[in-house]
């Protein structure tokens, strides 16, 4: 019998040497005449052992890693094909602890399946939501999505059945399903993760939300950072279009849904939903005033849902078991699961998707078992460049949306990128008003201006001059800029300037002092 | 009846570019896309005709084009080299690896080599966060970015 290995093909696993690793083993296989295909299939998300291989053996999968390409020739020797004993074995995959532990509900199937085969699909409990959604009242299906208590997945957290439900009950000849892929946010790369190693779901999820809505045509915008992604998921839409899932008629259904997939163009501010909604039409990605919200007036002025790749890619598995099941996960009112993605200076980084709860310290110290570099945790940033930066002090504060608004932070897209005590916290807020000042879209003035003052403040603060009456003037600048910008871009980088000052002064202190100290 | 497009071959090319494109919803940013694919940089003899196909003013268009970073005003090096320069990258020392990549090749951000070898740009975020610092060398994908990398990837853009 043929016997399946897998080598990821997952953007980060490419990045640490997948490719070679698959073409090594290729070239064993054919050396050796042995009987035996590669699966390119999604990264399950451990980073420190990619190259993850796998191999399905009579016992159940088998994984090596970190795999190198020179590493095959001996692995194919212990008997790789069969599970054999080796210095890189790690045994069962699902056994390994950083897996074993998670709730994987939007990445059942990534690191499992071959992404791109309808069949492994299918036989891993896909289109189960899709098919059950077509015989349902699109009014019914908007409100199990409500009742599973689902919120936005790219930062606000908005719930998204409300935002359906807008839209559904919109009048209009057209109506539109946007999926915002542009995950631009340092920190974070569930989206990417899903796109690649899972593009169906996203693809099922937006059907769904088309037929719940009555939106026919749909459109998922990825930034052009993720090439790997934009290519998997064309070639899956193009997949599912032969195989009826979109089209005329979504699964033999009266319903028509269609989506093309476009591609961003380097803009961080078209994450932001109603830049996006320009960048599509052709326009410079600037931000558009709400109201009207995107649900009313949204791409090309057509009621519009739009809504980020983990929140769509929930929504079948909400239709599929029902949304008490999906809602029994999580606390307060973050229900269900939520893909955290743990990254930066950390021994162990990757996706570890959990029910909402967790406090900070078990992520960090505990899951990501503290940083690579062996040196002390000074700060966390939670939520990527527009989230606050958390010092140890704060690491008893739970994952949920209002636990972090509570201590001023956020939880976004829940991307966590660790610092060890090497990290120069006036450095970090100086980059948080430079990168809004390089990404502003340009149309409001605190944001378009403010920035470019904050890097300036924060150079006088940083060489000495006047700093307390600086320090006044940058908190007085991001009470501005919060309160006074058009959308988050601008709203949010007070976040990592004011936590920055607030939680780590000693680094605000002038030149002169700071150098005396050391 | 076959219309021969009149102007120059950036014009014709272009042209043909947006006939292929026109039927889509919002086609301008997969136009400018498809440019840059064919012409290595979206080149401002392109600029009218789009404006005239899409009954846009060249104000707009030039507006769209200028908005973007991804868009290029002229050709790039033969290799384009992209550092990760977002807060992941950083907790893991990208900009040390920035200053030496730039010692290296003689360049900065933004900036191409002499002799055209390579264009170098930051870039925030290749989504590869927990396996930094990252890199992007014509579209390959990099992680752990150390002094070995860099030397490999100056190695080959110097070929």
């Amino acid at each position: 019998m043929t016997v399946t290995i897998y080598v990821p093909g997952d953007s980060g696993a490419l990045a640490l040497g997948a490719e070679k690793v698959a073409k090594a083993i290729e070239a064993e296989i054919s050396a050796r005449g042995l009987d035996a295909r590669i699966v390119r299939n999604g990264s399950r998300g451990m980073f420190w052992l990619e190259p993850m291989v796998e191999v399905s053996t009579a016992e159940g999968r088998v994984a090596y890693g970190p795999v190198k390409a020179r590493d095959v020739p001996g692995l194919l020797d212990a008997g790789l094909l069969s599970g054999g004993a080796h210095r890189l074995a790690l045994g069962d995959p699902e056994k390994i602890p950083f897996l074993a532990r998670q709730t994987r509900l939007t990445f059942a199937r990534v690191g499992i399946t071959d992404p791109l085969s309808l069949e492994d699909y299918r036989a891993h409990d896909g289109l189960r939501g899709l098919e059950k959604a077509v015989a349902m009242a699109p009014a019914d299906i908007v409100r199990q999505v409500t009742d599973s208590g689902l919120r936005g997945r790219g930062g606000a957290g908005f719930p998204t059945g409300i935002k359906w439900n807008t839209v559904l009950n919109a009048v209009s000849d057209r109506k539109y399903i946007v999926c915002n892929a542009d995950e631009g946010d340092s920190a974070t790369f569930a989206d990417r993760m899903i796109m690649e190693g899972d593009p169906f779901v996203l693809i099922e999820g937006m059907a769904i939300a088309g037929i719940a809505t009555g939106a026919t045509k749909g459109f998922i915008y990825i930034r052009s950072e993720y090439p790997h992604a934009v290519a998997s998921m064309r070639r899956a839409v193009e997949i599912a279009r032969r195989a009826g899932i979109l089209g005329v008629s979504v699964l033999g259904s009266a319903y028509a849904f269609d989506m093309e997939v476009r591609v961003g163009a380097g803009a961080y501010v078209c994450g932001e939903e109603t830049s996006l909604l320009n960048s599509l039409e052709g326009k410079r990605g600037v931000v558009r005033a709400k109201p009207p919200l995107p649900a009313i007036q949204g791409l090309f002025g057509k009621p519009t849902v739009i809504n980020n790749v983990i929140s769509l890619a929930s929504v079948p598995i909400i239709m599929d078991r029902g949304s008490d099941f999906y809602k029994d996960f999580g606390m307060g009112r973050s229900r269900g699961t939520i893909p955290i993605q743990i990254a930066g200076n950390v021994k162990h980084g990757g996706l570890y998707e959990t029910a909402f709860g967790l406090t900070l310290g078990e992520i960090v110290d505990g899951i990501g078992g503290g940083t690579a570099s062996g040196r002390p945790v000074k700060a966390v940033q939670v939520g990527g460049p527009l989230g606050a930066y958390f010092p140890r002090s704060l690491f008893d504060t739970p994952f949920d949306y209002e636990e972090f608004a509570k201590r001023d932070g956020l939880i976004g897209h829940a991307g966590l990128t660790v610092f060890d005590d090497t990290a120069d916290m006036l450095k970090m807020a100086r980059f948080a008003m430079e990168f809004c000042a390089i990404e502003s879209c340009g149309k409001c003035t605190p944001c378009r201006i403010g920035s470019t003052r904050g890097v300036e403040v924060i150079d006088r603060i940083a060489s000495g001059m006047e700093p307390e009456k600086n320090r006044a003037l940058v908190t007085d600048l991001c009470n501005t800029m919060k309160f006074g910008s058009l959308c988050a871009l601008g709203g949010f980088t007070p976040y990592p300037v004011m936590s920055a000052l607030t939680h780590f002064p000693e680094d605000f202190k002038p030149a002169p002092v700071r150098e005396a100290a050391e | 009846m076959a219309m021969q497009p009149a102007g120059t071959d950036i014009e014709r090319r272009t042209a043909s570019v947006i006939a292929d494109m026109k039927g889509l919803e919002g086609p301008l940013l997969p136009i400018l896309h498809q440019l840059q694919d064919e012409f290595g940089y979206v080149p401002a003899q392109s600029l009218p005709v789009i404006a005239e196909a899409l009954r846009m003013s060249r104000a707009e268009v030039h507006g769209v084009v200028t908005f973007y970073h991804d868009y290029r005003r002229q050709p790039a090096g033969r290799h384009v080299l992209k550092l990760c320069q977002a807060e992941a990258c950083q907790s893991m020392g990208s900009d040390r690896i920035a200053e030496k990549v730039k010692q290296a090749l003689g360049i900065g951000f933004h900036e191409t080599a002499r002799d055209g070898s390579v264009t170098l740009e930051p870039v925030y975020c290749l989504g590869l966060c927990a396996c930094s610092p990252s890199a992007m060398l014509d579209g390959e994908v990099i992680g752990r970015v150390d002094d070995e990398t860099i030397e490999e990837i100056v190695e080959a853009v110097r070929t």
